[in-house]
């Protein structure tokens, strides 16, 4: 261990492509946003709480919320938010860039996505915001493109 | 009434920015090497280490079951072999169950990282996340940390100035320690006026990426006084999962700390937090988190965080003598190495940041976006 120079590194790269099952819950949801335009949640009537992103079952009450969609508006507001100044491969969009959680009109909780439209240096929680949806699909909430100001 | 447990050994690699040097093994090994010089114990089936635990992840380490290629640095050939795959402090409650339940009397557990070998730990984490609602907005546990930064110094109020002033305290720290040799000594205006990573987080209020390893032995009372003069007891623990979507937690509440340090109070008959440790050591990954996990823990009051940090704590317990995770540990090792720190001041052996007489410890660790689990391990010197 005195000296590694005759030591050397391998090059890698993990690449496995994946076809992960969305679920019947998490499909629906996309293809209410894919093919209406349309953003749904769950409710859980027990707990009187809509929830985006959908889950089938209330992970307070462990009730069964599977069949109880309700349509929500596709304007919402900004409780939260980062300035994403790194550059990553995996983002969306070039830094710096905006993620923010969006409380839509109807929901209770927030769901992170990106903010456009908005200086980076000027956002501020309470914006009020309105989705744009995406013109190719991707069946992800990427086919909601971004949110921007409503 | 369990069979109380106490750590015997504990020893820790150097962490730095990239090991060139050494292989993950090689890191263990020496780790493995060095508990052996301290305790004198073995691998035989009667009397020895009966479980042997590693602490890696998959990810990180850019292959599947990251502990199988660690068995026989773990001497876990034909042996009892586990493997914990968060943070590392898992593995000290699930070893101590282990010995507590009678199913063994002494656990080996090494854990090791190299957050230098993918091209950005950012990437690791954002896998992390699910493909279909979190992943694809690009979000990592920097950027989730931004979301809970902004929130809490909003509600805290928390400065500019008391991020950087724990940023300076945690290098000074440092300096003493001499497993975290790359953080360098910083002023108020060097963190002030570092760059922005996502708002409100800058890059010197993030934790190094650094390699290095960590371990510690176990083992029932009875046979801890024959293998140590300095045992170092576990008096209990504690653990917390919050909701995984970060829309659907209240990000400032401390609610999955709050509840994994209430557990751990109870299990060590622990009233008051405030006066109850000599030393606590949390994985403070950002700096924001300093001050937001000593107020879920209760070491301060809500709100007054603030006042802890100006005033330097100056009649409380020794908050992260070791530098804490701002100044080194990869992620998965967090609360390990702050527990291995903890035992290491109250065995009396923390060379230069060593403080005097400490006798109880709290040791802190977390994983997942935002503070998503947390772990609280109690140590006391009897």
């Amino acid at each position: 261990m005195d000296s590694n120079n005759d030591s050397f590194v391998v090059d890698g790269k993990l690449a496995l492509p994946y076809q992960y099952f969305a679920g019947r819950t998490g499909s629906r949801f996309i293809i209410a946003i894919r093919d209406e335009k349309k953003i749904k949640g769950l409710e859980c009537k027990k707990c009187n709480k809509v929830y985006v992103p959908p889950r089938a079952t209330c992970e307070h009450c462990f009730c069964d919320i599977k069949d109880n969609w309700v349509d929500l508006d596709s304007t919402g507001t900004v409780t939260g938010f980062t300035v994403v100044r790194y550059e990553e491969p995996h983002h969306p969009v070039k830094a710096p860039f905006i993620q923010a959680l969006v409380k839509l009109e109807g929901a209770d909780t927030p769901f992170v996505h990106i903010v456009q439209g908005v200086p980076v240096d000027e956002m501020k929680t309470g914006l009020k915001v309105k989705a744009v949806f995406a013109e190719e699909t991707t069946t992800t909430i990427m086919d909601i493109s971004h949110f921007e100001p409503a | 009434m369990a069979r109380r447990v106490a750590i015997c050994a504990v020893s820790q690699t150097k962490f730095v920015r990239n090991n060139t040097t050494q292989r993950f093994q090689e890191m263990e090994l020496d780790v493995l090497e060095s508990l052996r010089e301290q305790v004198d114990i073995g691998f035989a089936d009667e009397g020895g280490i009966g479980m042997s635990i590693n602490v890696s992840n998959d990810v990180f380490d850019a292959r599947t079951i990251s502990d199988a290629p660690m068995t026989d640095v773990l001497g876990a050939h034909m042996g009892c072999e586990e493997k914990v795959d968060q943070d590392g402090a898992q593995a000290i409650i699930y070893g101590a169950s282990a010995i507590m339940s009678g199913h063994c009397d002494a656990v080996l557990i090494i854990g090791h990282c190299r957050e230098s070998q993918g091209q950005s730990r950012n990437m690791c984490t954002n896998l992390t996340f699910d493909p279909f609602f979190t992943r694809p907005v690009g979000l990592d546990y920097c950027s989730a940390a931004g979301f809970q930064a902004q929130a809490y110094l909003s509600k805290s109020g928390i400065t500019e100035e008391q991020l950087a002033k724990i940023v300076v305290k945690s290098r000074e720290n440092a300096s003493k320690n001499p497993y975290t040799p790359e953080a360098p000594r910083v002023t108020v205006e060097d963190v002030m006026s570092s760059p922005m990573l996502c708002d409100p987080i800058r890059e010197l209020h993030a934790y190094p990426v650094s390699d290095g390893a960590v371990g510690m032995i176990l083992a029932a009372e009875d046979l801890a006084v024959k293998l140590t003069d300095t045992p170092v007891f576990f008096n209990g623990h504690g653990n917390n999962m919050d909701s995984f979507y970060l829309g659907d937690r209240d990000l400032t509440s401390n609610f999955a700390l709050k509840g994994a340090a209430e557990r751990a109070y109870k299990r060590a008959g622990i009233t008051d937090p405030k006066t109850a440790f000599d030393i606590v050591e949390i994985s403070d990954q950002y700096a924001y988190q300093y001050p937001m996990w000593l107020e879920g823990l209760g070491i301060c009051d809500e709100g007054k965080a603030g006042e802890l940090i100006d005033s330097d704590n100056a009649n409380g317990p020794a908050i992260n003598a070791s530098g804490g995770m701002l100044a080194g540990n990869p992620l998965n090792l967090g609360g390990f190495v702050r527990a291995a720190e903890g035992a290491m001041q109250l065995m009396g052996k923390a060379g230069d940041r060593q403080v005097k007489g400490a006798k109880t410890a709290l040791a802190h660790g977390v994983v997942g976006p935002a503070g998503q689990f947390h772990t609280v391990v109690i140590l006391g010197s009897d």
